[in-house]
């Protein structure tokens, strides 16, 4: 039975050309030097060095976290390139006009478009490539409603004390292993603030496209939604086929004060690596959104379908009273995909509230964890928090685990948790084939309506995307 | 209905099929002409279901010997989905539940699924949202249940019912319906009886499992067979199952020992 279940997974990857661009890269390795070398590159100013080097010898003290549900060979972090940038990038771009027109071909490839033309969608794109960002799209729309949206680096810049104000405040240097990797060497990313009481007229959105094969993707996001302001963040990513493993650190801070909102959603789509295991990106990020006012809330929405490995979660630290947190994800892993991915929902203030949906699909000879923690603080009164972690297996030779830590230091805190496990079996199949739908269309079927929960709080034309998305990764897993 | 002339809708012959090793069905015999009803009997284990997914094609079961033809065609060749829009159709005994996808969704697909093999348009949603309220009407079921997940909490009966209101929108050529009478009360196995005759025409053909009499006064058969050891052992008129009903099974198994 398994062999027929199995046979529904497992599509080629169509995100896996290499677009053949001149870069300027720093040799590989990391030291000292190439934290300077990467600043200077940048030219930076000294807060940003200091932040730089304060993280990369704090890292040199940390070891790679040895507790997460996944097996892989020693990383070589010597033999890894930290700073690499399409040529022409190094003169400040004036309009998309002059942006390598192979860059713009890939991303037509990747069908983000970032011709300002076509303002089908009414999304503001920022596409960063290897290091560096390459455009942002509708920014000066945006800065008529005084919404920054630009590169970090150009951030780092232009408003260097948002940036000084703000990074690191929610992801410290030291956080974990990663976070001060990426700390030591990011390149570029995407920066967000959104003023007072300003609704965010479109949605924001970074495209992250790993082009290099040596090359570590290091980006670093930060969100700011000042009092009563509110935003909604879209991020996709892809990479090449390489039979290599790259390694992606990524950091993503939200902070959002009082009465602010932020919803940020994820589709990640990196090379999972082939049929055997080689190749795929190691993805290990650190996301964390601060409510730091009251009534303030942030929606982590994450679609996991690529990474070798991935080791992420996406965490809400509830400070502000009655503010909300909320984490809603689809980890699915084929092949020899490994996930552990979850949140963590920390209680602060009074009268805060979480929510966790997590649906992870396993087929194949993959592995994927759901790993969160529940904490409520000893002053925090009256939280509440509500998860269900739900999985599903796709025939018998995947796995799937859950590892829920729930902390409550308050007794007045309402905590709930569910879980539940099903598979996809040759009965139901059969059912559905007894009525005339195909294999292929009973496991889209079946797992769209596994994730619908999580599929309703993506913006539309992503909610659309995604569905497609796992019925592509599953092809062949039945049949 | 009988009627000599009729088209052949579905010919067995000598078939043996095995699950996990051991044999089931052993040298089954069966013939359906269209129009005709016929009611499968027999004991518990005798085979009367494994013979309905043979016929469905489920992975479980090998068919190693034999042939099945449906409608001029080797039925054993086409893969379960291909068979179901070809026209067979299965009520199951124990019906599935499939949480997280909605009945109208599930038959919206179905439909087109069956709609694409015979080479017409998909149907759009609002003229299927009509068809299906007035499909519901055939086992008159509340339209509420079209916005559940298949099958998931109904009751047993409902489940059954809500088998007939696929067979009333997919209408099959063949319609397999195993102990779709058990679990009805006696209100639904009228209304489900009524449905079946409803749908019940000269071009297509009805084969009911059951163990009780109860639904052949409503559906009447035109042949009546007893399965014994993976084949039929008896074929006879509606007063056969009357026969059964009054002496039970032993007589004609203890014909098939001495056989
Ligand atoms: N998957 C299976 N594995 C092992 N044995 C099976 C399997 N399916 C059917 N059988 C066996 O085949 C025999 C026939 O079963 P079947 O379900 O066809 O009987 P039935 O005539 O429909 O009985 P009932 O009247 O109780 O519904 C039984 O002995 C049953 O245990
Ligand atoms: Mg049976």
């Amino acid at each position: 039975m398994s062999s027929s279940v199995q046979s529904v997974v497992s599509q080629p990857y169509k995100y896996g050309f290499v677009t053949d661009i001149e870069s300027d890269s720093l040799p590989r390795g990391l030291s000292e030097d190439v934290v300077r070398a990467i600043s200077a590159k940048k030219n930076e100013p000294q807060f940003m060095l200091d932040f730089r080097l304060k993280a990369y010898r704090r890292w040199l003290t940390m070891e790679e976290p040895a507790w997460p549900n996944v097996k892989y060979p020693p990383i070589d972090y010597d033999d890894i390139v930290y700073y690499s940038a399409p040529k022409q990038s190094e003169k400040k771009l004036d309009s998309l006009d002059d942006v390598d027109p192979a860059l713009l071909e890939t991303f037509d490839k990747l069908g983000i478009s970032i011709n300002e033309q076509k303002r089908l969608a009414n999304v503001a794109v920022d596409v960063v490539f290897d290091s560096v960002s390459i455009a942002t799209t509708f920014k000066e729309d945006l800065a008529k409603h005084g919404v920054i949206f630009c590169s970090i680096s150009e951030a780092i810049h232009e408003h260097p004390e948002l940036v000084k104000k703000y990074l690191g405040t929610v992801i410290p240097t030291g956080d974990n292993y990663f976070a001060a990797l990426n700390s030591a060497v990011f390149s570029d990313g995407s920066f967000v603030y959104i003023p007072k009481g300003v609704k965010c007229p479109m949605d924001l959105s970074t495209y992250f496209r790993m082009n290099n094969g040596d090359t570590g993707q290091f980006e670093r996001t930060l969100i700011v939604a000042e009092e009563g302001s509110s935003v909604t963040y879209l991020e996709g990513c892809t990479a090449p086929m390489y039979d290599t493993n790259q390694l992606h650190a990524a950091i993503v801070e939200l902070v959002a004060l009082d009465n602010a909102e932020i919803k940020y959603s994820t589709v990640q789509n990196w090379f999972a690596g082939d049929e055997n295991g080689k190749g795929g990106i190691y993805n290990f990020v650190t996301k964390r959104g601060l409510c730091k006012g009251v009534n303030s809330k942030i929606s982590w929405t994450q679609v996991e379908t690529g990474s070798a490995i991935t080791w992420k979660y996406p965490s809400c630290v509830l400070v502000g009273d009655n503010s909300v947190g909320e984490f809603y994800s689809v980890a699915l892993t084929n092949n020899y995909q490994q996930a552990d991915t979850g949140t963590k929902m920390v209680h602060v203030g009074n009268n805060t509230r979480s929510t966790i949906i997590s649906k992870g699909i396993s087929a194949g000879k993959s592995k994927n964890s759901y790993r969160g923690l529940v904490q409520v603080n000893p002053k925090a009164e009256g939280a509440r928090n509500y998860s269900q972690c739900d999985s599903m297996l796709l025939g018998d030779t995947s796995n799937a685990n859950t590892f829920p830590y729930i902390q409550v230091q308050n007794s007045t805190a309402q905590v709930e948790h569910e879980a539940s496990t099903s598979k996809i079996g040759e009965d139901q199949l059969f059912y559905f084939a007894q009525r005339g739908i195909s294999p292929e269309d009973a496991v889209s079927m079946i797992i769209s309506g596994f994730c619908r929960d999580v599929f309703n709080e993506l913006p539309m034309e992503f909610a659309a995307e995604a569905d497609k998305l796992l019925s592509l990764k599953l092809e062949n897993s039945v049949g | 209905m009988i009627n000599d002339n009729a088209k052949t809708i579905l010919s067995v012959r000598n078939l043996h099929a095995s699950v996990e090793g051991t044999e089931i069905l052993r040298g089954l015999n069966f013939e359906v002409k269209a129009g005709e009803i016929h009611a499968i009997m027999g004991l518990n284990g005798s085979g009367k279901s494994t013979f309905s997914k043979v016929l469905a094609g489920h992975p479980d079961y090998e068919v190693t010997a034999g042939e099945i033809i449906f409608q001029g065609q080797d039925l054993l060749a086409l893969e379960p989905h291909e068979r179901a829009n070809a026209g067979i159709f299965l009520a199951f005994q124990y019906p599935l539940e499939i949480p997280g996808v909605s009945n109208r969704d599930f038959l919206r697909v179905a439909y087109n699924a069956h709609r694409k093999a015979r080479g017409e348009e998909e149907i759009d949603v609002f003229d299927f949202d009509d068809l299906v309220e007035e499909r519901s009407e055939i086992v008159k079921m509340d339209v509420s249940f079209l916005d559940r997940s298949v099958n998931e909490g109904f009751s047993g009966g409902e489940k059954k019912r809500n088998e007939i209101l696929q067979m009333a929108l997919l209408q099959p050529t063949l319609s397999i319906l195993d102990e779709t009478d058990s679990g009805l009360d006696i209100d639904a196995l009228k209304t489900v009886s009524g449905g079946v005759n409803q749908l019940s025409t000269a071009d297509n053909a009805t084969v009911l499992i059951t163990h009780y009499q109860r639904l052949l006064n409503y559906v009447v058969p035109d042949y009546v067979h007893v399965m014994c050891g993976g084949h039929i052992i008896k074929t006879g008129g509606k007063e056969l199952a009357l026969e059964l009903e009054s002496r039970g099974y032993d007589w004609l198994t203890a014909q098939e020992a001495v056989v």
